[in-house]
């Protein structure tokens, strides 16, 4: 039980993760998938640069380069930059709300092996036909009609990791409503707390319509309905409009708590209170509720009329202005501080002005009449990239030095960090500056080759060159990861010096209830207010020492998922697609199909009534066990060895 | 929790749903999952009100479109049996307030035998209509249509399945606080499939017909 890792055997700790519901250990789950699959849509970027490094280059065909763009665009957002957002709302915010664990520690782990096993299945395209080609978005003309499986495999593994998301989502709101220790009010949250309530509650609300669209995606083309076919009545501008008003409202989802790391990484090396606090809140708020009205910004050319967009025009230009009171925000903590440039630190200062710059085009590409000559050109390709990388990617490293020693009671090393953060800031916008201007002059995105001599050769060079600095950084922040594993634990709180936050205040390696006893909040930035009025404990409690109450392992949450999983090849596999029909894609006998599709729910069903019918009540850690844990963890800190208590 | 406690209904709490952490957070995230799934059905009803009476060129729309095949007599009854059943569901929470848990466990029956009904009657409907000739892949209007009102119609099995799950499960122990928000939240998710059919109901087949 206890968390200080037990002298157990390989089976049983596999188990033990298996069947899990501690959100640290399930944060390191996602950390370790996330990377996973960051690592592979990085392997896919390089492969695209490299055929893109000279003219009519063919390192790779035609089919094969969308195979990788559609990966890798989907891999990245879905399955690299969710889970490892993710990784960090699960370890980080119940400890800055002072929680023992989350609202719906089942659904946790459920959330999080419907979101794996669904990266699986997407992933096992490339074995099984070859992937799906249409790009990220997938548009329906495209997509409807695309041979083989690939697409199948998309719209069934985004169903199945989307709907680990929604749950997860879910499971951070009510989280973050109920469970905050007293005194932690909504206005004391720290601002990651907030940022990842406002995302979560956008997947909530963005989430349903990509289900819908899929959905229909699925039908159309495993069951031969109609939505999208116009010569069946159907229209494809509307799986268009499922897709993005997902689509849109998914980069805030993804920005935000970004955002939110950014906001407890300044303050603490800039040693000033977050500049205007309720600002702050406010404009998460604000960017959450614009995020949903400006959707068909990626439509302008659809043909919906000047009407509707110069509406959708001016709606994304509000944008702006939430973003840039962040930006002023974050400008003015660091203002008059007495700053620390640390690894976070340096990822904070790139975050910056590289943001900013992907604000600026995004504003460009929001005037709709420019907008008809940047759209589908390298000029979007370097916008979202300066927003993502230079937004979410810089945020995820600099958050992994950040939380590093709460989540592994290890630092990462600092040297390498500074050397990583050089190769890879520098790296990145070699890759992306330039593709403004291969935009401007009309290179089209989602090409697999060009003509040489229309003045892109350079360009194009440079970029390659600038992706594989990023590839580099990368793998020295792997290295930096493998080296910590080896290195001393750290057995202390606050390993920066400077925390505010209450996850400060927590000596690591944490025991599994996380807080012996409920702090009590006393104001914002709590663990600094302690500290300032001398508090050696760095807390002040809300209860005595008590029985806690924690939840039962469970490995139904896993099956659920396998259930999912099988099911899902039933239907891609489904003999009753035009595609089935007319022999463009290999298909199952309808007896095996339905099978599989039987079998699948029916283990997903029959968990969840297991699930239902079976009483988990979870169980109750005695104040005596509590007491040895205790001590154990403290002689285990003193002398790095494990007591024999439990 | 502990499920020994012995209750009568002079110390049964006021909110009996809400009364242990796990409650509260049950009630709590089950409200937010009902807002999801309003963006769902939001969702499906702007895809039908997009393709309604669209089919392939020539489509006989005579034969196939909501005017000539809707029956509002049928409609009709199904929203009164929907309606009636969302009432006893309102008496087994009225019973839950009151420790009765024989109510509880009646009136949650009569729900289910109402839901079975409604049931019986759209699986009647739908197989109507394919006799017709207008099945799932006739045209992005039936496709539109069947998966609209089939998404609903599987909202009401899931919600059937589960009631029943809940009313045989605690047949023999009786009501605590570990049962009381799941009995809570299954019939706040019947209430919700019910206003959801409202919604069909009008933009579906009062405005398919009158409209
Ligand atoms: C001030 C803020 C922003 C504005 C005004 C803005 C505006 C736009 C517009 C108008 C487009 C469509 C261009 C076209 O396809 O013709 C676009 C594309 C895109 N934006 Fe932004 N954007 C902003 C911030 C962001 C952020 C924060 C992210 C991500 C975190 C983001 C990610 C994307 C992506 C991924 C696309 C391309 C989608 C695709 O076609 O594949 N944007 N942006
Ligand atoms: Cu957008």
């Amino acid at each position: 039980m206890s968390s200080v890792a037990q002298k157990k055997g390989f089976g049983a700790q596999v188990w033990d993760y298996l069947t899990t519901v501690d959100h640290k250990k399930i944060a390191i789950m996602y950390l370790a998938a996330g990377t996973l699959f960051f690592a592979i849509a990085g392997l896919e970027a390089l492969f695209m640069r490299f055929q893109l490094m000279f003219p009519e280059s063919t390192f790779v065909s035609a089919g094969t380069f969308n195979q990788l763009l559609t990966m890798h665009g989907t891999t990245m957002l879905f399955l690299a930059a969710t889970p490892l957002l993710f990784a960090f709302m699960n370890a980080i915010v119940p400890l800055q709300i002072g929680a023992r664990d989350v609202a719906f520690p089942f659904l946790n782990s459920l959330g999080f092996w419907l979101f794996f096993l669904g990266a699986v299945f997407l992933h096992l395209s490339f074995f099984m036909g070859g992937a799906p080609d249409a790009g990220w978005t997938s548009y329906a003309s495209l997509s409807l009609y695309s041979p083989g499986h690939g697409i199948d495999f998309y719209v069934l593994g985004l169903q199945i990791s989307g709907a680990g998301t929604l749950i997860s989502g879910i499971n951070f709101i009510v989280t973050i409503i109920t469970m905050r220790a007293p005194g932690m009010t909504f206005m004391r949250m720290p601002l990651f707390t907030w940022t990842s309530l406002v995302s979560s509650t956008l997947i909530l609300f963005a989430f349903p319509p990509l289900t819908v669209g899929l959905f229909l995606m699925l039908v159309d083309r495993m069951f031969g309905a109609n939505f999208f076919d116009h010569t069946m009545g159907g229209n494809t501008i509307i799986w268009e409009h499922l897709f993005w008003i997902f689509g849109h409202p998914e980069v805030y989802i993804l920005v935000l708590p970004a955002f939110g790391l950014f906001s407890e990484i300044i303050p603490v090396f800039a040693r000033k209170r977050l500049f205007g606090y309720s600002s702050m809140v406010f404009a998460t708020i604000l960017i959450g509720f614009l995020g949903f009205m400006v959707w068909a910004h990626h439509m302008f050319t659809t043909g919906l009329g000047a009407t509707a967009n110069a509406i959708f025009a001016v709606a994304t230009m509000t944008i702006a202005v939430p973003t840039g009171m962040k930006v002023f925000n974050w400008i003015l903590t660091i203002w008059g501080g007495s700053i620390k440039v640390t690894v976070p630190m340096l990822y904070a200062l790139g975050f910056i002005p590289s943001f900013v710059a992907g604000g600026v085009t995004g504003v460009m590409q929001a005037a709709a009449p420019l907008d008809y000559q940047l759209h589908d050109s390298y000029f979007i390709v370097a916008h979202f990239h300066y927003v993502i990388v230079g937004g979410i990617v810089t945020a995820l490293f600099g958050a992994a030095h950040f939380y590093w020693p709460i989540m592994f009671n290890r630092a990462l090393n600092e040297k390498l960090g500074v050397l990583t953060f050089w190769i890879f800031f520098i790296g990145f916008h070699l890759t992306f500056f330039l593709q403004h201007f291969l935009g401007l002059m009309g290179m089209p995105r989602r090409v697999f080759t060009y003509m040489g001599d229309q003045g892109w050769d350079l360009f194009n060079l440079i970029s390659t060159i600038g992706a594989a600095m990023m590839g580099v950084g990368v793998i020295l922040l792997v290295l930096n990861v493998l080296i910590s594993i080896k290195s001393e634990p750290l057995n202390r709180r606050d390993y920066w010096g400077d925390g505010r936050s209450l996850e400060w205040a927590l000596e690591t390696p944490l025991p599994f209830y996380n807080f012996k006893q409920t702090p009590l909040v006393r104001g914002y930035d709590p663990y600094w207010i302690e500290k300032q009025e001398g508090n050696k404990e760095g807390m002040v409690y809300a209860e005595p020492v008590g029985d806690i109450h924690m939840p039962n392992n469970s490995i139904l949450p896993l099956i659920m998922s396998i259930g999912t999983f099988i099911a899902a090849f039933g239907a891609l596999y489904s003999p009753w697609g035009d595609q089935a029909i007319a022999g463009t894609a290999d298909s199952v006998s309808p007896g095996l199909s339905v099978g599989l599709i039987v079998l699948g729910l029916g283990i997903t069903v029959g968990a969840m009534i297991a699930r239902s019918l079976k009483d988990d009540l979870g169980y109750h850690v005695h104040v005596a066990e509590i007491e040895a844990i205790e001590k154990d963890l403290a002689q285990y800190r003193a002398t790095g060895k494990k007591g024999g208590n439990k | 929790m502990d499920l020994n406690t012995k209750f009568t209904p002079q110390n049964w709490p006021e909110h009996a749903e809400q009364a242990t952490m796990e409650g509260k957070n049950k009630f709590v995230g089950f409200w937010i999952f009902l807002s999801c799934e309003v963006v769902l059905f939001a969702s499906l009803f702007a895809t039908y009100l997009a393709l309604k009476d669209s089919g392939p060129a020539g489509m006989d729309l005579a034969k196939y479109s909501t005017k000539a095949l809707y029956e509002l007599p049928l409609a009709f009854a199904m929203t009164m049996i929907l309606l009636t059943s969302s009432l006893t569901s309102v008496y087994a929470m009225y019973h839950m307030k009151n420790f009765n848990f024989k109510g509880v466990q009646t009136w949650m029956g009569i729900t289910v035998i109402l839901g079975l009904c409604f049931l019986g009657l759209e699986i009647y409907e739908f197989y109507h209509y394919v006799h017709a000739g207008f099945g799932y892949r006739h045209s992005a209007f039936s496709s539109a249509f069947f998966t609209l009102v089939g998404t609903h119609g599987l909202h009401v099995i899931i919600g059937l399945v589960w009631i029943s799950c809940l009313i045989f499960r605690n047949m023999k122990r009786g009501l605590n606080l570990y049962n009381a928000p799941k009995y809570f939240v299954a019939s706040l998710y019947w209430h919700f499939i019910d206003v959801v059919w409202v919604f069909i109901f009008t933009v579906v087949y009062l405005m398919g017909v009158l409209g």
